[in-house]
């Protein structure tokens, strides 16, 4: 038994030591298709840095968030650069646990970065990541259906309109479907949605003194609106759509229009893999006339963690990968339509990027809209558009879109779903020591 | 006479259990297929007769290796097994001819230390693994996983030794035999199908599980299950590259089960056998 | 007839086995049970110190306390019904001389081989999905309106999806218990002219007692904790319908960061478990017993 033991424990450490004088970054990282691209391209990196190794640990968006926040959490050390979204920067920079961005080299040109992005990503003017890809949320239509239902999509439509033509393009015979929405329950699922939708009606999650505010009328107002939109004019199933499923009906010809991220974009307009790709146009997201618009703001962006043994060549990766050089290098490589969007202002001023992408303009738009330390019409203690950049927001933000989709799914009614949000909310922010 | 009413009733017999094979192995059959399907023929609708493009196979290769996590996954679940096998065969043997009062309530207490839910201890595992220096190592994951099938493996072989009859061994006794000798030369080879099972039916439980495998391992020690979680649910469609992903990681426990399922069942009784 | 020495060797052999569980399970133990009087939450490390039973009267409160042991109850109960009940009768089935026996069985057994979060993953998109899962595909093929799994059954879908994968387990041992049935008994039964069902209640079915009763624990241990099925598929709602108590220690461990809670809560489902453990040994234990 013991020397089994010793001859696995003699197996794996050998295995461990197979690289033995170059420096070796582990970078965590989510799986979608611009991380998945910058792994396949990475070799321009390390060949121009001989002296790094990379290594990858790619996982889906929960798992991943899971594990760097467990790892950061812990100091376990076992990442040297970590993917992290404009939720968890100003959560993480406030405890210390990220390094500053401040050695990111000589041409890297941080004023070039998208100031909505840029401010989301900083706390007190500091940079503690770098945006990756960038991201808001904006309407998605076919311009044919809208057409047969005799009506032309605004560049900046109201929800009343946006409603209206869901109803007169929803054609349940043909499977058309007016409007596709997250349902699905979670705070990056359903909630990015109705946190951003609810900005536009003038709610909010907390007022000043974090009392939170499910039981005022603006609430009531957003989720009986999304629920009667949904049960008029949405999908069947629409309680377990998320992102993916929301794209697949889309892409089959399923949906009218469909309001979410503005990288969907270059999914929808993809002929491969797209049904309708050439009846595709694009739109900001609803308002109400209150000032704020239903779009959101994230950016996938590199960091790295206080507790890491090899800053300087982290650093010098994540200047590499979020550089103005690595969006030219995947142009030559993959075509500017691959290139990650969102995160700088050169990018949207280069005419052959506007061309190779229509979406561009309405991208640059919805993101320049969001303003993550002004999200709401009325006034609110807490940073972030569809999220709340409070440590107990991931909790609580999944419990109430259980609720909402709840409400959503019919086995709740909206008052219901609400009240029972505004409790659980209470609950939560009284044990957290927000409120007494 | 008989024979065409026997021949009538196989022949029944057949077309159910035919049915309801097909109808159980169905999610499986179809993941294989959609595997060989492109990602806007996976979400048309039903078709089992894919365009038959291996793009997915060779994409999942280029984004992710698959060997290395294989080989994790292999030296991980066999390792933690045979050590489980190496701790569980005596304690087993102990308790089948030694038992004692107490040698039941023992028993279940093994069992119930798996009713501990995992998320629970994840944070204290795994502050104990970062002082230990295990976090993202093959033994660390090793570790865990023949803490969490010994209770089985003790209880399966407990139940198969049990059935041995004691006077086999009394004679091994009589002859000379030392206790050494009594274990390997009469009890083991009697039991070796009771072995072989306990052996099988935990690579599979720890070739599947999914909780720690992700939770303790990052680049290193990452096994298939790590694996999958790469493919699932990014931005985008995916169902044919997971299933090309799944189908990678699923084949090689599934043709294992499928050449060892006789050896599997026959010391599965867990001494429900008379 | 056994010597004091083969005693103390008894003992020895044992000790392994024992002291490492005892390890594995009091050192997480007590771990839990300290960090389930701390005010601990990761993400936020200044507010660290003495909670007394705070932790324990939060994680009791939840809104979704009641209903998630409720649910973990049903889950348990539902699958053990259904791979019992399925499998006795595929057992039953599989029994009989038929053709392609061995690839049958090959077929039967497959799913106990996917991972849980693979198989909530095609049940969810490629099966059960009511846009373009295969079961919509049959309905409207049929006419129907396609139903919405996770929408209307939401707590069966949970349980079918689990079901799936447990019944090949049920299946083999109750198969392998089965194949064990005295040839000569069943003829002698057969002879003395009782029929299927009589046969079944009074021969088979005390024979399978004890391979049910296996079955039952093992699964009962395993299906206590299932979570990966409901985190991939329902993520715990519509409301609170797929909620179970390890979702929701998942929720306040992994989600909300809070680890004095997520203790709490473990410590909870730890005597809650062997409350369920001790019940079911009363029930079903004395069929262990020769």
């Amino acid at each position: 038994m013991r020397i089994s033991v010793f001859v696995l424990g003699l197996a794996s450490a050998g295995l461990m030591t197979s690289t033995a004088n170059a420096e070796t970054l582990t970078i965590a990282t989510v799986n979608n298709g611009d991380m998945i691209r910058m792994q396949r391209l990475a070799n321009d990196f390390t060949s121009k840095n001989p002296d790094i190794d990379l290594q990858w640990v790619t996982l889906e968006e929960n798992v991943l968030r899971e594990r760097v926040t467990t790892d950061i959490a812990t100091k376990g050390g076992q990442y040297d650069v970590m993917t992290i979204g404009t939720y968890e920067v100003p959560i993480w920079a406030k405890q210390d646990w990220l390094l500053p961005l401040d050695n990111l080299g000589e041409g890297y040109d941080t004023d070039d970065l998208l100031p909505a992005i840029r401010s989301g990503l900083s706390v007190d003017e500091t940079l503690y990541a770098a945006p990756f890809y960038g991201e808001s949320s904006f309407i998605m239509y076919r311009k044919d259906l809208m057409e047969k239902a005799g009506l032309t999509m605004p560049e900046a439509p109201t929800w009343d309109f946006v409603a209206d033509a869901a109803r007169k393009m929803t054609d349940r015979n043909a499977e058309i479907n007016g409007i596709c929405l997250r349902g699905k329950a979670g705070w990056g699922e359903n909630m990015a949605f109705l946190t951003a939708m609810s900005n536009s009606f003038g709610a909010r999650w907390f007022d000043e003194n974090w009392q939170p505010q499910f039981d005022q009328p603006e609430w009531k107002d957003t989720l009986q609106f999304y629920v009667d939109l949904m049960k008029d004019a949405g999908p069947s199933g629409a309680s377990s759509n998320g992102f993916n499923e929301n794209l697949a009906l889309f892409q089959q010809g399923k949906c009218g229009m469909w309001i979410d991220a503005t990288v969907a974009a270059s999914f929808v307009s993809d002929p491969e893999d797209s049904t309708v790709a050439d009846q595709v146009g694009y739109a900001l997201a609803p308002d109400k006339g209150l000032g704020k618009r239903a779009n959101w703001l994230w950016a996938w962006s590199l960091a790295v963690p206080a507790g890491t043994q090899k800053a300087e060549a982290a650093q010098k990766f994540i200047s590499w990968a979020t550089s103005k050089e690595y969006l030219q290098l995947v142009a030559s490589e993959e075509g500017w339509a691959n290139v990650p969007p969102g995160t700088r202002t050169s990018l949207y001023e280069n005419p052959e990027y506007q061309e190779a992408a229509p979406f561009a303009d309405l991208t640059l738009k919805s993101i320049e809209a969001a303003d993550p330390t002004n999200p709401t019409v009325k006034p609110v203690p807490y940073v972030g558009v569809q999220f709340v950049a409070i440590p107990e927001f991931q909790g609580l933000g999944t419990t109430v879109g259980q609720l909402f989709s709840a409400a959503l799914a019919g086995q709740m009614s909206v008052d219901d779903a609400l009240a029972q949000a505004q409790n659980v909310s209470e609950r939560e922010m009284k044990r957290a020591g927000y409120i007494k | 006479m008989a024979r065409a009413v026997s021949t009538r009733r196989k022949t029944i017999a057949t077309i159910a259990a035919w049915l309801v094979a097909l109808v159980i192995f169905f999610p499986i059959l179809y993941t294989v297929a959609t595997s060989f399907k492109t990602e806007a023929e996976a979400i048309s609708g039903i078709s089992l007769i894919p365009s038959g493009t291996f793009e997915n196979y060779v994409q999942v290769q280029t984004q992710r290796d698959y060997f290395k996590p294989f080989m994790n996954s292999v030296v991980i679940s066999v390792g933690s097994t045979v050590i489980a096998l190496l701790i569980g065969i005596p304690a087993a043997w102990s308790m089948a001819f030694s038992p004692t009062k107490r040698t039941k309530d023992v028993l279940m207490w093994m069992l119930s230390t798996k009713m501990m839910p995992a998320v629970g201890v994840l944070v204290p595992l795994y502050l104990m693994f970062r002082d230990f220096g295990l976090l993202d190592t093959r033994i660390g994951l090793t570790v865990v996983f023949t803490l969490i099938n010994l209770p089985i493996v003790v209880w399966m072989l407990y139940t198969y030794f049990r059935e041995i009859p004691g006077e086999i061994l009394e004679a091994a006794r009589m002859d000379g035999a030392s206790l050494v000798g009594e274990i390997v030369y009469v009890l083991t080879p009697m039991a070796v199908p009771g072995i072989a099972s306990t052996l099988l039916l935990n690579i599979i439980l720890a070739w599947n599980e999914a909780f720690w495998s992700i939770r303790l391992s990052a680049a290193n020690a990452a096994p298939l299950t790590a694996f999958i979680a790469s493919f699932s649910s990014p931005q985008g469609l995916f169902w044919a590259k997971l299933s090309a992903a799944s189908t990678l990681a699923i084949a090689p426990i599934l043709i294992m089960g499928w050449f060892s399922q006789r050896q599997l069942v026959r010391g599965l009784t867990f001494g429900a056998v008379k | 007839m056994a010597t004091r020495q083969t005693r103390t060797l008894a003992r020895a052999m044992m000790a392994p086995a024992v002291v490492l569980l005892l390890v594995w399970m009091i050192v997480p133990l007590a771990m839990t049970l300290w960090f389930s009087f701390q005010n601990y939450n990761l993400l936020n490390p200044i507010t660290r110190g003495f909670a007394g039973f705070l932790n324990y009267e939060f994680f009791y409160t939840d809104p979704a306390f009641f209903q998630s042991i409720a649910n973990t109850l049903i889950i348990v109960g539902g699958v053990l019904a259904i791979t019992v009940i399925g499998g006795i009768l595929l057992a039953l089935l599989l029994d009989q001389p038929i053709f392609g026996q061995g690839i049958v069985r090959i077929l039967v057994i497959s799913p106990f081989f996917v991972m849980p979060p693979v198989a909530a993953l095609v049940w969810k998109n490629m099966i059960m999905h009511p846009g373009y899962g295969v079961l919509a595909d049959i309905a409207r093929f049929l006419g129907l309106q396609p139903v919405d799994w996770f929408a209307q059954h939401p707590l069966f879908s949970i349980v079918i999806i689990v079901a799936w994968q447990w019944l090949p387990f049920a299946t083999l041992i109750l198969l392998t218990a089965l194949q064990s049935l005295d040839e000569e008994q069943k003829e002698a039964a057969e002879m003395d002219g009782a029929n299927v069902f009589n046969r079944f209640l009074y021969l088979t079915l005390p024979h399978l007692a004890r391979a049910i009763t296996v079955v039952i624990l093992i699964q009962t241990i395993f299906l206590l904790g299932v979570y990966a099925e409901i985190l991939v598929t329902t993520n715990g709602g519509p409301g609170y319908a797929t909620t179970n108590l390890a979702f929701l220690i998942y929720r306040t461990a992994l989600l909300s960061y809070d680890v004095g809670g997520a203790s709490a809560g473990g410590v909870i489902a730890v005597v809650l478990a062997n409350i369920v453990a001790l019940f079911l040994m009363r029930a079903v234990g004395r069929n262990l017993d020769r």
